[in-house]
Order: C-alpha cells, then sequence, then structure tokens
C-alpha cells in the first residue's frame, strides 16, 4: 500500500482531475478498492454523517465510524483482500471487555439454568441463580437487572415463569465508573 | 512549555541507547483512535474539529506521564517549527500541513506525541533509540488505557478501533523501526531484502515513511496489516524480520572488510574527504556520506564518543533544523546549503581523522560469515 501525495501536474498526468471514473480510492486503497465499494448500492449515505458511496471512492477515507456498518457490503472483500484476517484479535477498551466477558459468562449461566430446569434439577437451578445475581451485583445496569428478576421468578414459584417485571426487587444501583 | 526549549535538546531517541544501536537508529508504535459518533477529521466541519480537540487535548492533558509536557495548536506553529517536528519524527508530514483545529501533544522527553486531527482524531506515537518495539508499545498502550477511561473511542465488535482509512482498522497500530544499513546498499543485497521483507506483508520505506525516498541509508521498516493479528502478534513478527535483517547486516559488513576491505576504506575516506572540505552540500548528499561516517564509528575508525556527534549530524542538517537558530526568514536552498557545508565541517573539526589502520579486518564478533 502506497499513500501518494500528488502536485497539481502530477494530479493531472495520474488523472486524479479526470472524472472519466478515476478513483482515488484504487490508488490509496489498492487497485479494485473502487470496484469493490461499488458493492455498496449506488447513492447510499451514512445515516450518521451523511458521507456517500460516491465520497468514499473519491477520498479512499471513511467519513465517521458508522460508515463502517454502512458501507459493510463494499467494505468486506476490500478489508479481506487489504488485511491478514478479517476480525480483531487484538486490544479491546477495558469498558467493553469487562462488558463482554460478562454478557458471555451471563449467557451460558442462562443457557445451564434453563437446561438444568427442563431436567428439574432445582438444587443446581437455585446454584446457578445465586452466581447469576452475584455477578449482577458486581456491576449492575437497568436492562440485565429484568434478567434477575425473571430468573428470582423462577426459583421462587418454582414454576417455569418467564416474564415477570421488575418491582420485587431493589432498584439497581447506578453504573459504577471503572 | 515552550517549543524552543523542547527543540533545543534532542530527543531521546535520538541522544539515548538501546539494544542494537549501531544498526536499528529507533523503534516506534503509534496507536490510530476516534471518537465514537463524530465525523472523522477529514469529514468533520471545523466546529466539530474544534470541539473533538478540546475533549481530546485535555484528557491528553489529564494524563501523569504527560504532567511536563508542550501542547501547541498546529495554527499557533510556524511552518519551521513544524518542519523541525517532522523531521524529529514527532509529528507527520501530513499532520504538519494542517492548520485550525488539529494540535500537538509532546513530552519533554520527546518519547511520546500525540497529534490531534491528523487523519485520524487521535494518533499517539511512542519512539525510543535502539530495537525496542516490545517497550514503545508499553509506553504507548498504557497511555491509551488511560485515555480511554475518559474518551469513549469508536470500537466495533467485529472490526475493532474504526479509523478513517481503512488501512488502519483493527489495531490501529502501526510499529516501525528505523535501520542504518550501508553494509546491505554498498554489496546491493538491499533491494533483495526489501522485496522479500514485502512479500510477508511487511513494509520498507525511506527517511520520512510512506512515499519517501530512502537517504543515508535509513530505512523504516513497519507492519502493512492491522487486522486480524494481535498487537503482540504484529509486533513479534516485526522483530522477528528486524533480527534477520540486522543479522544480513551485520554479515554484509563482515563480508566487505574481509574481501573488499579497500572498497570500504576508500568510501568512508572520500565521505570524511567531502564533508570536511564542502562549502556546499544538499541535504541529500550529507546523509548519504554521514552514512559511512556513522559506519566508520561503527568499524572503530572513529572514537565511539564521537558516535552522539554523528547521528546529530543526520537531524542537524535537514533543513528545518538547520534554521531553526536563525532568527532570518526562510533561507534558500543555496544558502541552506553553504549554511550545512559550515555547520558539518565545524562539527567534524572536533573529531579526530580516521584511523584507517585501525579497521578490523578479521571477525571481531561471532557471526554467520563463514556459513556464507
Amino acid at each position: 500500500m502506497q499513500k501518494v501525495n500528488l502536485c497539481e501536474g502530477c494530479s493531472k498526468e495520474k488523472g486524479v482531475n479526470d472524472p472519466t471514473g478515476f478513483a482515488l480510492a484504487d490508488l490509496l486503497l489498492g487497485l479494485g478498492a473502487a470496484q469493490e465499494i461499488e458493492k455498496s448500492p449506488a447513492g447510499i449515505r451514512c445515516p450518521v454523517c451523511g458521507f456517500s458511496q460516491t465520497d468514499l471512492k473519491k477520498t479512499g477515507r471513511l467519513g465517521c465510524s458508522a460508515c463502517y456498518d454502512a458501507f459493510a457490503e463494499g467494505l468486506t472483500g476490500m478489508l479481506k483482500n487489504m488485511h491478514r484476517g478479517f476480525v480483531h484479535t487484538g486490544k479491546v477498551p477495558v469498558k467493553l471487555a469487562v462488558a463482554r466477558r460478562r454478557a458471555h459468562e451471563m449467557a451460558r449461566l442462562e443457557t445451564s439454568l434453563a437446561s438444568a430446569i427442563t431436567l428439574e434439577h432445582f438444587e443446581e437451578a437455585a446454584s446457578l441463580r445465586d452466581k447469576i445475581r452475584r455477578l449482577e451485583v458486581e456491576d449492575i445496569s437497568p436492562d440485565e437487572n429484568k434478567a434477575v428478576n425473571r430468573i428470582a421468578a423462577v426459583s421462587e414459584s418454582g414454576e417455569n415463569v418467564v416474564s415477570h417485571e421488575a418491582g420485587t426487587f431493589p432498584t439497581p444501583k447506578p453504573r459504577k465508573k471503572p | 512549555m515552550k517549543l524552543s526549549r523542547i527543540i533545543a535538546n534532542t530527543g531521546e531517541w535520538l541522544s539515548g541507547s538501546g539494544p542494537h544501536d549501531q544498526i536499528v537508529v529507533s523503534s516506534r508504535v503509534r496507536l490510530a483512535r476516534n471518537l465514537r459518533g463524530k465525523p472523522f477529521p477529514g469529514w468533520a466541519k471545523k466546529a466539530e474539529r474544534v470541539a473533538v480537540l478540546e475533549e481530546i487535548r485535555g484528557a491528553v492533558g489529564q494524563l501523569p506521564e504527560m504532567e511536563e509536557s508542550f501542547s501547541e495548536k498546529l495554527e499557533d506553529l510556524s511552518p519551521l517549527e513544524k518542519q523541525v517536528l517532522v523531521e524529529r519524527h514527532l509529528i507527520s508530514r501530513e499532520h504538519a500541513a494542517k492548520g485550525a483545529g488539529s494540535a500537538v501533544v509532546m513530552n519533554t522527553a520527546q518519547t511520546l506525541s500525540f497529534m490531534i486531527n491528523e487523519e485520524d482524531h487521535l494518533r499517539m506515537q511512542a519512539i525510543r533509540a535502539g530495537l525496542q518495539l516490545d517497550e514503545v508499545f508499553a509506553m504507548i498502550n498504557q497511555a491509551d488505557s488511560e485515555l480511554e477511561e475518559s474518551l469513549d473511542f469508536a470500537f466495533h465488535n467485529e472490526l475493532g478501533y474504526l479509523t478513517a482509512c481503512p488501512t488502519n482498522v483493527g489495531t490501529g497500530m502501526r510499529a516501525s523501526a528505523m535501520l542504518h544499513l550501508p553494509g546491505l546498499v554498498i554489496s546491493e543485497q538491499v533491494n533483495k531484502i526489501i522485496n522479500s521483507v514485502n512479500k510477508i506483508g511487511l513494509a520498507v520505506r525511506g527517511l520520512h515513511g510512506e512515499g519517501t525516498e530512502a537517504m543515508g541509508n535509513l530505512f523504516q521498516v513497519s507492519n502493512q496489516t492491522t487486522l486480524g493479528e494481535t498487537e503482540e502478534e504484529i509486533i513479534g513478527r516485526l522483530n522477528k524480520v528486524i533480527f534477520q535483517i540486522l543479522e544480513h547486516e551485520q554479515n554484509a559488513r563482515q563480508i566487505l572488510l574481509q574481501q573488499r576491505a579497500e572498497t570500504l576504506l576508500d568510501q568512508i575516506g572520500r565521505a570524511y574527504g567531502i564533508l570536511c572540505h564542502a562549502h556546499s552540500i544538499t541535504s541529500k548528499e550529507a546523509l548519504n556520506l554521514i552514512s559511512f561516517i556513522k559506519m566508520g564509528v561503527d568499524l572503530g575508525l572513529f572514537p565511539y564518543k564521537s558516535r552522539l556527534q554523528v547521528d546529530e549530524l543526520f537531524i542537524e542538517t535537514q533543513p528545518a533544523h538547520l534554521q531553526k537558530g536563525l532568527q532570518v526568514t526562510k533561507l534558500g536552498a543555496e544558502e541552506r546549503d553553504s549554511l550545512r557545508a559550515a555547520l558539518i565541517r565545524a562539527k567534524l573539526k572536533m573529531m579526530p581523522e580516521p584511523e584507517i589502520g585501525k579497521i578490523p579486518t578479521t571477525p571481531t564478533t561471532t557471526t554467520r560469515s563463514e556459513e556464507s
């Protein structure tokens, strides 16, 4: 990949000013990039910043972070050609990493709880419910509080009650700043 | 703190020392970050850029490692001051071209620098002497972790850190090392090396990064790709390649000493002669000749203590550095060339003449030269 700063003369020579189809994206992102971009429907605009597919082709840059979703179709192929993989495996901001780990653990516990209830292993279900509660108390958020209530409802009635809105449990503490 | 105070001292990466610093001049890692939901600098309106600038500048100023720092808006720096920062690798050429809505913050040791509203909202780098990519990554990674407590960085579950250019998405990391490779250049092996490095997804570039010419036998090796590997994997891959290049350079020098000692001595001697007596010299010629003097120091032809003086010449002879002490308007190219020649003459006068007889024509270190 080569980034190029062109003077007026060179840009004319290379056809940057030539409106008949030369795209800076090809020059900046590698030949074929403009073609990939066209996989995003023409005329599409980023709903957040208003960046258009034409802008992307013209500049080889995106308008804002939401553009990655807006132009996902055109970007996927390009990113595959450009990088060694297409899923990020590196650093995750701590705030998100903690939330992601907790969400993952919560999903695992909930699956186990559901199967324990189906199999009528109520002792195991009770212990899972306690684990879920502990996880909740560590850092509770309003959305997830509903899940706690739901689980509590299951264990207290001994029946498989699925929906039970908030009210029986203390209101959640505001999210702690990490 | 004033910029003049910062630039009065050469940065740590130039004056300091580090592992393998004879061949690896410096190691650098930069991270690109953006704020969630805000248009990237290239698409943002001026008011939006200014708002982002204020937010990030405030957060960076709060970092404990930036307690003693220099912080300035680009519009308040003169073209000459910007160019000095470019020559020191503290800001990019692209950033120097920015005006209102952009800023730079750096620590006094010049090991950390933060470019606000370059191509991305924030580009931060750590740079140190010698081969220490792991260490510089740790430095900048810590700054990043501290910043993410107060700044909401744009992060995508699958794509990682989101950047203005898709070539940086994922880790947003560019790790690079500046290598001095006169042995490989003289023995005409450097292109072979560049081609093989390019094949494995790493880039080799000239002195000032992308799209610049190699001068002074200085080359930058860096990662091309940022998505699909962890930061540690990228740096590990880069380290491995740099060690190999290092070994090739040492071998090339050893073989030159054994088989073409006269050629080598001739090159160093001629470089010394021209630099001692020239009255007008371009930046490119100067860099190429100073490179031979630097190799002469490595080979023991000049006392080891001259090393810093020679290394400083690489920077001090650059156009903006030449003029930074002068209270005059911008000099023309011819005036710079004669000023440069005078500076080099004065500096070399303080060094003893090369001791040609002292050149070690037998291997002094264990290298792989026996095998080749």
